[in-house]
C-alpha cells in the first residue's frame, strides 16, 4: 500500500442509538484491509471513545481515518462548545456528562484517557465556543 | 468453557448465535458501564450486563469479545440483535441478577483476568 485511504463518516449528534456506527465501520474496513488484530483493536477503539464523546458532547461532527503505509491517522472534529480546561478534561474520572448519559453506559470520564491510551499520539485542538478538533496516531 | 456450557448454567436462552455454541471462551466480565468495559477489560471474551442498548453490542464488539448476556431477563431490540448477528457474535438472556449470574460462570471455572483495575 504505497498510497494513503481515506474513510469519512458524518456523526448524527441527534440520534444516540446510531452512536458507535463509524467504529465498527471503521474496524471492519481495517479487517478487510488486512491490518494486524491488535492495531485494529487500539484504533477502534480510541475512535469508539472519540466518536461517542462527538455524540454526547458535541452533538456530531466528522470522522476521518487515513491508513497509510506506516501509519492509521484518525481526525474527529465537531463544532460543539469546545473544551475549556484539556488538562482537566484528560484527567481519568472526570466528566462533565449528565445522569442521562450515565444511566446509557458512559459518561464516566475514561475516554479521553483511554484514547491516549491506546493510540502513539494524540492532540486535542480546541475553542470554546467554536469546537474541537482531535488527531490520533496509531504506528503500524 | 464452552457457550452452552455457559447456556445451560445460566438457564439462558439463545437469541443468536447457535452455531458458536461448541466455541470455547476463557474469561468473562459483569459491567453496567461501558465505559469502564472500554477502560478495564483485557481480552474477555464474555460480557454480562443488565445495560440493553446498541452500545453494548458495539462496544462488545470494539473489545473483540463474542458473547453477550443481557441479565435480569432484559431484552435486546431487533436491531441490536441484528447488529450482533453482523458482528458475528452470540447472544444470550437469563432471568438471574448480574452478581449471580458472573459468581455461577465464576465458581465453574470461568474467570475475569486476575489483574487489578490499575495494572
Ligand atoms: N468533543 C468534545 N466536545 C466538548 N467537550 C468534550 C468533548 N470530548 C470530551 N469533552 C469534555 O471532556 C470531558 C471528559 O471526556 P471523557 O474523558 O471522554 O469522559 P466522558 O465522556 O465520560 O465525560 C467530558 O465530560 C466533556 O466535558
Ligand atoms: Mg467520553
Amino acid at each position: 500500500m504505497s498510497e494513503s485511504l481515506t474513510f469519512h463518516y458524518d456523526v448524527d449528534g441527534e440520534d444516540f442509538t446510531s452512536a458507535g456506527q463509524a467504529s465498527v465501520q471503521v474496524k471492519k474496513n481495517l479487517r478487510r484491509l488486512g491490518i494486524p488484530p491488535e492495531i485494529i483493536r487500539q484504533v477502534s477503539i480510541a475512535m469508539y471513545e472519540g466518536e461517542i464523546n462527538m455524540v454526547i458532547h458535541a452533538g456530531g461532527g466528522d470522522a476521518d481515518v487515513i491508513v497509510s503505509e506506516d501509519r492509521i491517522e484518525i481526525i474527529l472534529a465537531d463544532h460543539g462548545p469546545g473544551i475549556a480546561d484539556i488538562e482537566l478534561a484528560m484527567q481519568e474520572g472526570y466528566s462533565t456528562a449528565p445522569d442521562s448519559v450515565r444511566s446509557l453506559g458512559f459518561g464516566a470520564g475514561m475516554g479521553l484517557p483511554n484514547m491516549k491510551r491506546y493510540t502513539d499520539e494524540m492532540t486535542i485542538d480546541s475553542k470554546v465556543g467554536e469546537g474541537t478538533t482531535i488527531k490520533m496516531t496509531v504506528k503500524l | 468453557m464452552k457457550i452452552s456450557e455457559i447456556v445451560n448454567l445460566l438457564d439462558a436462552k439463545v437469541i443468536c448465535g447457535d452455531d458458536m455454541l461448541e466455541n470455547d471462551v476463557f474469561s468473562a466480565c459483569g459491567s453496567d458501564m461501558m465505559s469502564d468495559v472500554l477502560a478495564y477489560v483485557k481480552d474477555q471474551a464474555v460480557l454480562l450486563t443488565g445495560l440493553v442498548n446498541s452500545q453494548v453490542i458495539r462496544t462488545a464488539e470494539m473489545m473483540d469479545m463474542v458473547c453477550i448476556v443481557f441479565v435480569r431477563s432484559k431484552q435486546p431490540s431487533e436491531e441490536m440483535i441484528e447488529l450482533a448477528r453482523e458482528s458475528g457474535m452470540a447472544v444470550l438472556t437469563t432471568d438471574l441478577r448480574l452478581y449471580e449470574a458472573c459468581g455461577k460462570l465464576y465458581v465453574n471455572g470461568l474467570i475475569g483476568n486476575g489483574r487489578k483495575s490499575h495494572e
